[in-house]
C-alpha cells in the first residue's frame, strides 16, 4: 500500500528534476511548487508574478510546477524525503509549523517592513519566526437574508455589535419558529476534514476554551476544561433541537441549501459568497461571527509562501517572495478567484473589497475577528480528533467523554512526539 | 549425464528451470509490492515511526499492540441518596457513579487510567458490570468488522446462487440480465458509494421517497447513515448489493461445469426439483462455495472504501472498521505505526480464519 504510491512519487520527482535540468540559463534557477493545479485562473496569475520577476532583474530564473491540491501535502512529504524539495513552495497555514518543525521550510528573509500592513491570518509564526507569508486570507461568516431577518424581528448585528450568544440562540429559535425553513441555520457538517476546525474551532475560542494550550503542550485541561464542556454542551443542543442538519447532511444540500432558500442562514467563507449574492443580490448580508462570552472569533491562514529548508538559494527565493507581495498581485488574484487580499491598499483596488464593494465586509471580519489555529506542529493531529469529538457530540455522544477522548488522543500523539521538539 | 530420477521425467530440470523463469516477473512484484511491505508493517508496529518527523523511530516493543488490546472490568454499585437508599432517576432506573472518576488519573485504579467505556452489563442485583478498554475505537472497529463479515458473508453467497440459477436457463435475452446483475461490480466502489448516500439521504433519498409512497406515508423517513442503529446495516445492504454480480458469476461457471448428462439422469429417475439442487446441483458446487466462502469472507474483512466515502466510521464510531482505522491512523494522525500494528492483527486475524475455513472444507477421507 505505501511502497507503489512512494514509487510513484520517486518518479515524479525524477521527472521533475530532468524537467528542471533541461532548461538551464545563465540566470539561477530557482524551482518553485504550488498547490493551485486544475484552475486556469489562478494558473495565469502564477505564471504572470514569475513572467514579471524574471524579467524585473537578471540574476534569478523562477520556474513552477504545479499540482493539484489534494496531491500536494504528500508530494511535499515524499520530495523530502528524498530530498528534492523546490527552492520555494507554499503551504496551507495550519501545517505550516509542522513542516517547519520537519524541517522543510526555512524562516523567511524578507525585507524589512515587507510585512508589516498584512492582515495577521496572512503572515504565518512558529516559534518567533515567520516561516511564510499569504497573498490572501479567507474568513468566514453567517449568510443571512435582510427581509428574513427583519421579518421575524431580530437583530442586524454588526462588527462592533455582534450578537451574544443568548441573542444568537434565541435568533435560531425564533426562525426555527417561523416554520419556513428546514433549519433555521446550516453550518455545513457536510464538509468533512479540516472545515470543523476551521469553521468550529474559533466558537470554542470564543467561548475561552481552545484545541490545546501550546505552551503545555497539552490538550487535556483545555479542550475538555470548563469551557470545552461548555462548548460542546451548547453544541450538542443545536443538534437535539434540530437547529441545524447533522453529520449526514449530503453536499449538495451544502451547496445549495441556503441559495434554494432550506436554510435561514449558513456559516459560510467568502468563497461561497458569489453564488449566494447572484441569488440574493442586495438582500444578502454577511454578519459577523457571534460572541459566545471571549469576544467573536473566526478562523485564519490559507495558503502560504516558503523558502525550503534544503533551497541552495535561499536568497533568490526571498527576492521572489517580496516581489510577489505588491499590492497589485494581492489585487489581482482577489479579483481572479474571489480571496481576501492581504492588505488595506490591495483591497481598495479590488472590485469586491473596495469601499462599497459586495464583499468588503469579509475584509474587515478579517482584520477584526480572524483568530489563528493554534501554532503547534501537532496540529495536524489534534484537528482530526476535534472533528471527530464534534461529530460524537453532534451524533448524541456524552459531551465530557468526547472531549476527553479528543484530550487524551491529542496528548498521547504529543507524547509519541517527544512534544514536536 | 546421470540417470533420471524414478518420479521426474527427462528434461523436467529444465522444465522446471523455464517455469521458474516464467513465474518469476510475478514473484518479483508480488515481493517488492506486497511481501516487501507487509514485512515493513511488520517491522514499524514494534516501533513508534511517524508518517512525518525528524526524530528517528525507536523500537517500543509490544507497546502499539498493548495501547490496542488492553481491556479492563469494573463492577460498579447504584449511588446511594441521603437515606442510604440506591439513587434512582425519574424513570427508576438506577443512578450511576461518573466512569470519569475511576479512570482518570484515580490512584486507586491505575490499570484503567485513560480506559474508556466499551460497553456495560447489567451485574447480580442493582450492579453494573462496564468494560472498559484503553482503545475503544478499535474494539468497536474489530465487532464492526467481524460482523460486517458474519452478515455479508453467508447472505450474499447465498443471494448469488440464487441470481447464478436465475440466470443459468436457456431463455432468449438472458445476457441482459446477466449484464444487469454484473453492472454493479464493474463500478468503481467508490462511486457507488456516492450514489447509495443520494438513496439514503435522510430527508429526500430516494430510499425514505420510495417506502413513504408504498406506505401512503406511514413510514416516516429514516435517516439511514446518520444513526448509529441503522448506519452499518445500510452500509451492509448496499455492499451486498455491489459484490453480489460477482460472485453470481463464480456460481453460473460452476453450475455450468455440471454434466448434463446427470440432470439427464435424475429427470429419468423422477427426481424433483428440490432432490436434484440436493443431490446434482450441491455436490457439484462443492468446490465453487468453498471458493466463494473464503474470497467473501477475506474481501468482507478488507471493508474500507464505502466506510470512507459514506460515514467516515461515523456516527458514534457506529461503522467503524480495521482497514479504516489503518488508514485513518497511519495517514491522518501520521501514526504509521499504530496503522501498521493494526494492519497486522487483520493480517492475523484473517489467517486464522482462513485457516479454520481450510480445516473445516478438508476432503474427509
Amino acid at each position: 500500500m505505501n511502497v507503489p504510491t512512494c514509487f510513484r512519487r520517486q518518479l515524479l520527482v525524477l521527472g521533475l528534476a530532468a524537467f528542471g535540468a533541461a532548461s538551464a540559463h545563465a540566470q539561477t534557477t530557482l524551482s518553485m511548487w504550488y498547490h493551485g493545479a486544475g484552475n486556469p485562473v489562478e494558473k495565469d496569475l502564477m505564471a504572470g508574478i514569475i513572467k514579471d520577476f524574471n524579467a524585473s532583474q537578471k540574476e534569478w530564473k523562477v520556474e513552477l510546477q504545479q499540482f493539484p491540491q489534494e496531491a500536494y501535502n504528500t508530494s511535499v512529504v515524499a520530495a523530502a524525503v528524498a530530498g528534492k524539495l523546490p527552492d520555494i513552495m507554499d503551504v496551507d497555514g495550519p501545517i505550516m509549523p509542522n513542516w517547519a518543525w520537519s524541517k522543510y521550510l526555512q524562516p523567511l528573509a524578507l525585507p524589512a517592513g515587507a510585512i508589516d500592513k498584512f492582515l495577521p491570518g496572512t503572515i504565518g509564526k512558529w516559534n518567533g519566526k515567520v516561516y511564510s507569508v499569504g497573498l490572501w486570507d479567507a474568513a468566514c461568516a453567517i449568510f443571512a437574508r435582510k427581509s428574513v431577518l427583519t421579518a421575524n424581528n431580530i437583530r442586524i448585528p454588526t462588527l462592533d455589535k455582534p450578537w451574544t450568544k443568548a441573542e444568537f440562540d434565541a435568533a435560531l429559535v425564533t426562525l426555527q419558529k417561523s416554520g419556513k425553513f428546514d433549519y433555521p441555520i446550516d453550518l455545513g457538517l457536510a464538509w468533512k476534514g479540516e472545515w470543523y476546525s476551521y469553521a468550529f474551532g474559533p466558537f470554542l475560542q470564543s467561548h475561552g476554551g481552545d484545541l490545546l494550550n501550546a505552551a503545555g503542550p497539552k490538550a487535556n485541561g483545555t479542550l475538555n476544561g470548563k469551557a470545552g464542556v461548555e462548548f460542546g454542551t451548547w453544541w450538542q443542543s443545536l443538534f437535539t433541537r434540530k437547529l441545524t442538519p447533522g453529520t449526514s447532511q449530503s453536499g449538495a444540500d451544502r451547496e445549495a441549501g441556503f441559495i434554494d432558500g432550506k436554510y435561514a442562514l449558513q456559516w459560510n467563507g467568502n468563497w461561497a459568497a458569489l453564488p449566494a449574492l447572484k441569488k440574493w443580490g442586495d438582500d444578502l448580508v454577511f454578519l459577523p461571527a457571534p460572541d459566545f462570552g471571549k469576544g467573536p472569533k473566526i478562523g485564519a491562514a490559507s495558503w502560504q509562501f516558503g523558502v525550503s529548508a534544503t533551497s541552495k538559494n535561499p536568497k533568490g527565493a526571498n527576492a521572489f517572495i517580496a516581489f510577489a507581495l505588491k499590492d497589485k498581485y494581492l489585487a489581482a488574484f482577489s479579483d481572479g478567484i474571489g480571496l481576501i487580499p492581504s492588505t488595506p491598499q490591495a483591497a481598495a483596488m479590488t472590485k469586491n473589497y473596495a469601499k462599497g464593494g459586495p464583499m468588503e465586509v469579509f475584509f474587515a471580519l478579517s482584520a477584526k475577528q480572524a483568530t489563528l489555529r493554534a501554532s503547534t506542529p501537532g496540529y495536524a493531529g489534534a484537528s482530526g480528533e476535534f472533528e471527530k469529538a464534534l461529530s460524537d457530540i453532534a451524533n448524541g455522544g456524552k459531551v465530557a467523554d468526547a472531549l476527553d477522548t479528543a484530550a487524551d488522543a491529542i496528548d498521547a500523539d504529543l507524547k509519541k512526539n517527544n512534544n514536536y521538539r | 549425464m546421470t540417470a533420471p530420477s524414478t518420479t521426474s521425467a527427462p528434461g523436467a530440470g529444465r522444465a522446471r528451470r523455464s517455469g521458474l523463469l516464467m513465474v518469476s516477473p510475478a514473484m518479483i512484484l508480488m515481493a517488492l509490492f506486497m511481501i516487501l511491505p507487509f514485512l515493513l508493517a511488520f517491522a514499524m508496529s514494534f516501533t513508534n515511526q511517524r508518517l512525518v518527523s525528524p526524530n528517528p523511530a525507536q523500537w517500543v516493543g509490544f507497546d502499539n499492540y498493548k495501547q490496542m488490546l488492553d481491556v479492563g472490568v469494573l463492577v460498579l454499585s447504584p449511588e446511594k441518596d441521603a437515606q442510604g437508599q440506591p439513587a434512582r432517576e425519574a424513570d427508576g432506573s438506577p443512578v450511576y457513579p461518573g466512569l470519569r472518576e475511576y479512570t482518570r488519573d484515580n490512584p486507586d485504579y491505575p490499570q484503567l487510567n485513560r480506559m474508556r467505556e466499551w460497553f456495560h452489563l447489567d451485574w447480580s442485583g442493582d450492579q453494573r458490570l462496564y468494560v472498559l478498554a484503553s482503545d475503544v475505537i478499535f474494539m468497536k472497529a474489530l465487532v464492526n468488522t467481524v460482523l460486517f463479515v458474519v452478515v455479508v458473508a453467508p447472505v450474499q453467497a447465498l443471494l448469488a446462487l440464487l441470481l447464478a440459477m436465475l440466470i443459468n436457463q436457456p431463455l432468449r435475452g438472458i445476457n441482459f440480465f446477466r449484464t444487469i446483475y454484473f453492472m454493479p461490480v464493474v463500478i468503481s466502489m467508490v462511486v457507488v458509494a456516492f450514489l447509495w448516500r443520494f438513496i439514503y439521504a435522510g430527508d429526500n433519498g430516494l430510499l425514505n421517497a420510495l417506502l413513504g409512497q408504498l406506505s401512503f406515508g406511514a413510514i416516516k423517513p429514516v435517516d439511514w447513515l446518520g444513526q448509529p442503529s441503522t448506519a452499518l446495516g445500510a452500509i451492509m445492504a448496499m455492499s451486498i448489493w455491489q459484490g453480489v454480480g460477482f460472485h453470481m458469476i463464480v456460481w453460473l461457471s460452476g453450475l455450468q461445469t455440471i454434466p448434463a448428462s446427470l440432470y439427464e439422469a435424475a429427470a429419468l429417475e423422477g427426481a424433483s426439483k428440490w432432490q436434484v439442487f440436493r443431490f446434482v446441483t450441491w455436490p457439484g458446487l462443492r468446490n465453487t462455495a468453498i471458493l466463494i466462502m473464503v474470497v467473501i469472507t477475506m474481501q468482507a474483512f478488507t471493508l474500507y472504501p464505502q466506510i470512507d466515502v459514506m460515514t467516515r466510521g461515523g456516527p458514534l464510531d457506529s461503522t467503524q472498521s480495521l482497514v479504516f482505522q489503518a488508514v485513518q491512523r497511519g495517514y491522518g494522525k501520521q501514526d504509521i505505526a499504530g496503522g501498521s500494528a493494526i494492519s497486522v492483527f487483520l493480517f492475523l486475524f484473517v489467517l486464522a480464519i482462513s485457516l479454520g475455513q481450510r480445516w473445516l472444507t478438508r476432503e474427509k477421507k
